[in-house]
């Protein structure tokens, strides 16, 4: 089944533009769910608050979860997905649910195979299992007195991720994705931890790895230029790279482009829509989050589009209708030279 | 070097040494006493030496490894300025590699693996460096040790890769191979074919094996030298000599500590060859014997101090031609105990000393340099005398051989020249009256009848200057004066003295090319015998010049503007699509690193400051200037490291993009926005009117380089300055009556702002437009200008007028972003700045509008809003005609 479905998913992918979904954090947020609903019947004595803890919805709210996948699926979007973002024993502590880490990832992913196996329009259609950054940086001190300090480290992360990873790929997943990555050395613990799951399941699936550019600097949080992000994270072999997060299409195309003037990879992208309002809300609109990605795909820029913060299944409609029928960028043939990279790429002469 | 040579040693990646406790003894101190924050320093400086990846060892027995690594990686996490470079993990244990992995999110490079321990652990940390996402080295080291002969060292090399790239699935471009580098001249005889056969391996290494890369520890070669630095550093760059071209890509190296091959004495470098290639049986004695002489030999060598014992006015003199200020205060007292008057000093040993000097310079045997530094010497002495002078009433000057007033005039900043020209003339005894830069006319005038002096001299660099001397050789003539007239400065001309400046002035008037020769003129100028003869033959030989020159002009006919049009630089834009910046926008750089601009620095226009003429480096051996070109060389660095290391100055600059189309045929049109709609500014640019013949070359204006409307291109623009810090500095060393440094400070500034253009412009095609972002030039040929754009000056010969730079500074507002401005003669403050416009098409290169003509002028004015007139005066050294 798995064989199957990654070639099915590189076939498609050589043939057309595919569109991912858009947020699930915005769509959860609109159901306006309270301590209660978030808790169930199963977390109703647990002993902190877990309204926010949009993960565990998996467990407790499934339904609510499968209804936003059937909106994205309904809206034209090719790939899902899971609703796992902060899914991690690392990122779980804050609630004290670190236990739960593995269960809720296998929910997530199965919530979504679901959905896209019932897919009312008969479509094909992909589960990502989504492997976020986490709320620790191992890069970057949390001490300004002792530069040296860390929070977390690459072994912590690495156990975290592989835990992860192995309740997605048993629920279901088609591939998974490292996304949203401020901190590259993060990125390298998750794709680390991949590989041992890979390894301890026996199987290999195509794994999509999304940087996020934080501001105009062009940079990650941890301070590398798209082009050293990729040839610190190119040793995985991606079935995609891209950015996600952070901006808007308007603001995050220069720095895609210079990724993909670079990476022999496909090139994947679900930006904001647009910057945050004062309010932290989005009001970037559906035709203009699609006017952008469409041109995008015309220009030959990438090859995966979709929504991150803010996208509803109206955006992912819209970009689902602008990328139709353009063909997808053509991944440039590198020359095999050393290309290192520190907060900057060196790449060394042939 | 060979063209190949040259190629090759600019792909070469220097691998920063210092950061290794078992090579750095500096190093291993720090981290032994924690002092991480110190230890960033020396990673620091690696980067700025120009290490593109920095090697970080900690394999010491008395340190816990792993945690050394992990902590210093994390440190260097935090420092951008160090972080932004690969880094290399070293170490002989597995445990403390992989703990470095562990911290670093780029892609580094593991140094290294082996066979040591066989295949099995080989295989299963290549698979997990894989996984971590770094390169590796490996060592030529098997089951049986390491590898010393260059059949070995292939075999090995040759069996690593197959399992590397056949059974890990290793990319074999991110294997670097180390077939071993090992001390040669050892005295044992099985150790003098090493460098040979490391580079023979080498060789073999790159033809067989594709991809893979090489590299080496240059240190270990020159092992058996230890505490000989000179020889050590000799033998590191003739092994990089010999073994780039066969192929090494890299090596750990002490970045900033490598001579260039060039510069090893012929001696040495013949002996370290001979080691190294192993030509001759006797090669290690020879060179053991020759070391001995290098032995302890630091930059300056220890200076012999027999002169102390000469008498008091041989000592004086000995002072003043050496430059040695060291003693002259004492000399000085004990000349005038001896002499009994402050006066008989002066005119007695120190004249003569510095008309020693004098003839010397007059001779050719002394150099700008030495007698600037002869110069200081003498102020002290006069600094000394002083206050023994006033107390008996005598005065210095009776003795002066006359009084010269020198100024930049207004409008304009630049004075190096002018202060050379002021401390030769004081060499030679004459008093000066220096009024700065940007003089008005009225105060010349006043300054110079007040102080009765004898003779004025006007300094000017940029071409609005040539105008503002004639402004003030009329003002001279209406106020009566008829005293000599020096004209001097990098613009002006014996033509342009004899035609503008000459009708306007009837007194004696002398365009003088450089400080040599304003000796000789002011001598003639001030003998009362030879002024009028003199100064009617130069009146006469500038009548004739200005003849001619109204008669033919001594200039060909000019193409009409319409024909110069018509042969304008076609480019076929519709086969290419101008990159895109990839930083739209303004940017702002506030204090730049001044250690990485140094490592920009184009030598040879500072050696002709100072008037020394030759390519650099070869200068540095000529055979007549070689050794003023050497020891003004270490001063100049050793201001250049007080400079650095003391901050005295922070470099600005801004940088901008703008959507840009041609406008007309000899307009740029500038935008606010990609749809082109809101236009911000228009750049004039002038074209070239010289007659071309049928199929010669085109009638070039900069608009031909940038794309017309339909097709979107950019312009940058970008203004940078070495910082008001010089200035200060100089000004400061003026008052501490060291001309020598001050002209010094001035003459590196104006090196920095170049550097700093130099640098920028590189970032910019790699970085900011993006167009080349894989371009890895060496110095040598960034200043040969071997890259794609280009980035003319206005005030240069590509765009002659000045007043451009309105425009410039107006879009980036440099003088919010980086405290630069402009005069009235669009002089840019301070001096040591630059600021153009960047180009990126292929074919843009860098020419001369030269000539132009009336109907040209006629519409540049009109274009510019500008009266006819004004346009003319800003022109004038351009114009074909002679204007109404």
């Amino acid at each position: 089944m798995t064989k199957d479905s990654t070639a099915a998913l590189e076939a498609a992918a050589g043939e057309r533009i595919l569109v991912l979904d858009g947020a699930m954090g915005t769509m959860i947020q609109q159901l306006g769910f309270e301590e209660a609903d978030f808790r169930g019947a199963r977390f109703a004595g647990w002993d902190r608050d877990l309204k926010g803890n949009n993960d565990l919805l998996n467990l407790t709210q499934p339904d609510a979860v499968a209804d936003i996948h059937g909106t994205f699926l309904d809206a034209g979007a090719d790939i899902l997905e899971t609703n796992s973002f902060n899914a991690t024993r690392v990122a779980l502590a804050d609630y004290g649910m670190e236990e739960f880490a593995r269960e809720i990832n296998e929910a997530a992913a199965r919530i979504a195979r679901a959905a896209v196996d019932g897919r009312r329009d008969g479509r094909p259609g992909w589960v990502a299992g989504a492997i976020g950054p986490t709320n620790r940086t191992a890069s970057i001190s949390p001490d300004v007195e002792d530069p040296a300090a860390r929070n977390v480290d690459f072994d912590t992360l690495r156990a975290a991720y592989r835990e992860a990873a192995e309740g997605l790929i048993d629920g279901g997943a088609d591939l998974l994705a490292v996304e949203t990555v401020f901190d590259t050395l993060n990125a390298k613990a998750a794709l680390y931890a991949v590989e041992e799951a890979f390894e301890a399941r026996g199987t290999r699936l195509p794994v999509l790895v999304s940087g996020t550019v934080v501001d105009l600097s062009g940079r990650t949080l941890s301070g590398q230029t798209p082009e050293a992000f990729w040839y610190s994270v190119r040793h995985a072999a991606p079935f995609a790279v891209g950015l996600n997060c952070a901006l808007g299409a308007e603001q995050m195309r220069g720095f895609l482009a210079d990724m993909a003037r670079v990476a022999d990879t496909l090139i994947s992208a679900y930006p904001n829509a647009g910057l945050p309002n004062a309010f932290g809300g989005y009001d970037e609109t559906p035709e203009t989050t699609a006017r952008h990605l469409g041109a995008w795909a015309r220009d030959g820029l990438v090859n995966l589009v979709g929504g991150c913060c803010g996208t509803t299944p109206a955006h992912i409609a819209a970009v689902a209708e602008a990328v139709a029928g353009v063909t997808p960028r053509k991944p440039p043939r590198m020359e095999r030279r050393m290309r290192l990279a520190g907060l900057e790429p060196f790449v060394a002469a042939a | 070097m060979s063209e190949r040579d040259a190629r090759a040693s600019a792909r070469f990646v220097n691998i920063g040494e210092r950061t290794n406790v078992t090579g750095s003894a500096v190093f291993r101190r720090l981290i032994e006493a924690g002092d991480y924050e110190a230890a960033l320093d020396v990673a620091r400086r690696q980067v700025e030496n120009g290490a593109q990846v920095i090697d970080v060892n900690m394999d010491e027995g008395m340190l816990d490894s792993e945690r050394a690594m992990t902590v210093f990686l994390n440190m260097i996490a935090g420092e951008p300025d160090i972080a932004r470079v690969p880094i290399m993990i070293d170490s002989s244990k597995w445990s403390v590699i992989e703990a470095g992995l562990k911290c670093v999110q780029g892609k580094a490079i593991v140094n290294s693996i082996s066979l040591k321990e066989g295949e099995g652990p080989f295989l299963d940390q290549a698979r997990r460096i894989r996984r971590y996402g770094a390169a590796t080295v490996v060592m030529a080291f098997d089951e049986e040790g390491q590898a010393e002969t260059a059949a070995r060292k292939f075999a090995i090399c040759e069996r690593s890769y197959r399992l590397l790239v056949d059974e890990a699935g290793f990319p074999p471009e991110d294997i670097v191979f180390d077939p071993n580098i090992f001390a040669v001249a050892t005295g044992i005889e099985e150790h003098d074919d090493y460098a040979v056969a490391f580079i023979e391996a080498t060789r073999r290494i790159k033809a067989n094996l594709p991809y893979a890369k090489v590299s080496g520890g240059l240190s270990n070669v020159s092992f058996a030298f230890r505490g000989n630095d000179t020889v050590r550093e000799a033998m590191h760059a003739a092994f990089l000599y010999h073994a780039i071209p066969a192929g090494l890509d890299m090596a750990i190296v002490n970045a900033g500590r490598l001579p260039v091959y060039e510069d090893i004495p012929g001696q040495l470098r013949e002996a370290v060859e001979d080691v190294l290639l192993n030509r001759r049986t006797d090669a290690t004695e020879r060179l053991v014997e020759l070391a001995e002489s290098y032995r302890g030999r630091s930059k300056e060598a220890t200076a012999d101090l027999s002169w102390r014992s000469l008498p008091v006015d041989e000592r004086l003199s000995y002072a003043l031609t050496q430059g040695i200020a060291e003693w002259i205060e004492e000399d000085v007292e004990e000349a005038r105990l001896a002499l009994g008057r402050p006066l008989a000093v002066i005119e007695g040993p120190l004249m003569a000393g510095m008309n020693h000097v004098g003839d010397l310079f007059a001779e050719g045997k002394m150099f700008l340099p030495q007698v600037v530094k002869s110069a200081r010497v003498m102020k002290r002495a006069v600094a000394w005398l002083t206050p023994f002078l006033e107390a008996e009433k005598e005065d210095a000057d009776s003795s002066s051989a006359g009084k010269v007033l020198l100024a930049t005039v207004k409008g304009d900043v630049h004075d190096i020249g002018k202060n050379i020209v002021g401390v030769v003339l004081q060499c030679n005894n004459y008093e000066i009256v220096d009024l700065g830069v940007m003089t008005p006319s009225a105060r010349i005038l006043e300054t110079a009848r007040r102080e009765g002096v004898d003779i004025i001299g006007l300094s000017g660099l940029i071409t609005p200057s040539l105008d503002e001397m004639c402004f003030v050789a009329a003002e001279m003539a209406r106020e009566g004066f008829e005293l000599p007239l020096l004209i001097g400065g990098a613009t002006t001309s014996k033509a342009h003295t004899a035609v503008r400046i000459a009708p306007n002035y009837d007194g004696p008037l002398v365009h003088v090319t450089d400080a040599s020769r304003a000796v000789s003129v002011v001598g003639t100028l001030m003998s009362p015998d030879r002024r009028a003869d003199y100064a009617g033959e130069i009146r006469a030989d500038y009548d004739r010049l200005r003849e001619s020159h109204g008669k033919s002009g001594g200039r060909r006919p000019r193409a009409t503007l319409e024909e110069a049009r018509a042969n304008g630089m076609e480019i076929d834009w519709s086969a290419y699509a101008p990159p895109v910046p990839t930083a739209p926008g303004v940017r702002v750089f506030d204090g730049w690193d001044l250690a990485e601009l140094a490592r920009y620095i184009d030598w040879q226009p500072f050696f002709a400051a100072w008037e020394l003429a030759g390519r650099f480096p070869d200068i540095l051996d000529d055979a007549e200037v070689g050794e003023a070109a050497r020891s003004l060389h270490a001063d100049a660095l050793a201001m250049l490291d007080r400079l650095i290391s003391e901050d005295w100055t922070r470099p600005r600059g801004v940088a901008g993009f703008w959507p840009a189309n041609r406008d007309g045929a000899d307009d740029i049109a500038l935008f606010a926005d990609e749809g082109r709609s809101e236009r911000v500014a228009t750049l004039r640019t002038l074209r070239q009117q010289m007659q071309r013949g049928r199929r010669a070359r085109s009638n070039l204006a900069l608009a031909d380089f940038v794309a017309p409307p339909g097709t979107p291109d950019y312009i940058g623009i970008f203004a940078v300055t070495a910082g008001g810090g010089i200035e200060d500095r100089a000004r400061a060393f003026e008052t501490g009556r060291d001309d020598y440094s001050a002209i010094m400070a001035k003459a590196l500034g104006d090196r920095l702002a170049e550097a700093f253009a130099e640098c920028l412009h590189e970032r910019v095609r790699r970085d900011l437009w993006g167009y080349a972002p894989d371009e890895c030039l060496s110095n040598e040929e960034l200043i040969a200008e071997a890259y794609r754009g280009i980035r003319p000056a206005p005030g240069y010969p590509a765009c002659p007028d000045h007043t451009e730079k309105r425009t410039l500074f107006r879009l980036l507002d440099a003088e919010r972003n980086a405290g630069m401005a402009l005069t009235e003669s669009c002089a840019m403050t301070p001096a040591a700045s630059v600021s153009g416009l960047y180009f990126s098409h292929p074919e843009a290169g860098y020419f001369g509008v030269g000539r132009i003509d009336r109907d040209q002028v006629e519409d540049y004015a009109r274009r510019k809003g500008m009266a006819l007139a004004e346009a003319e005066r800003w022109l004038a050294p351009n114009l074909a005609y002679e204007p109404s």
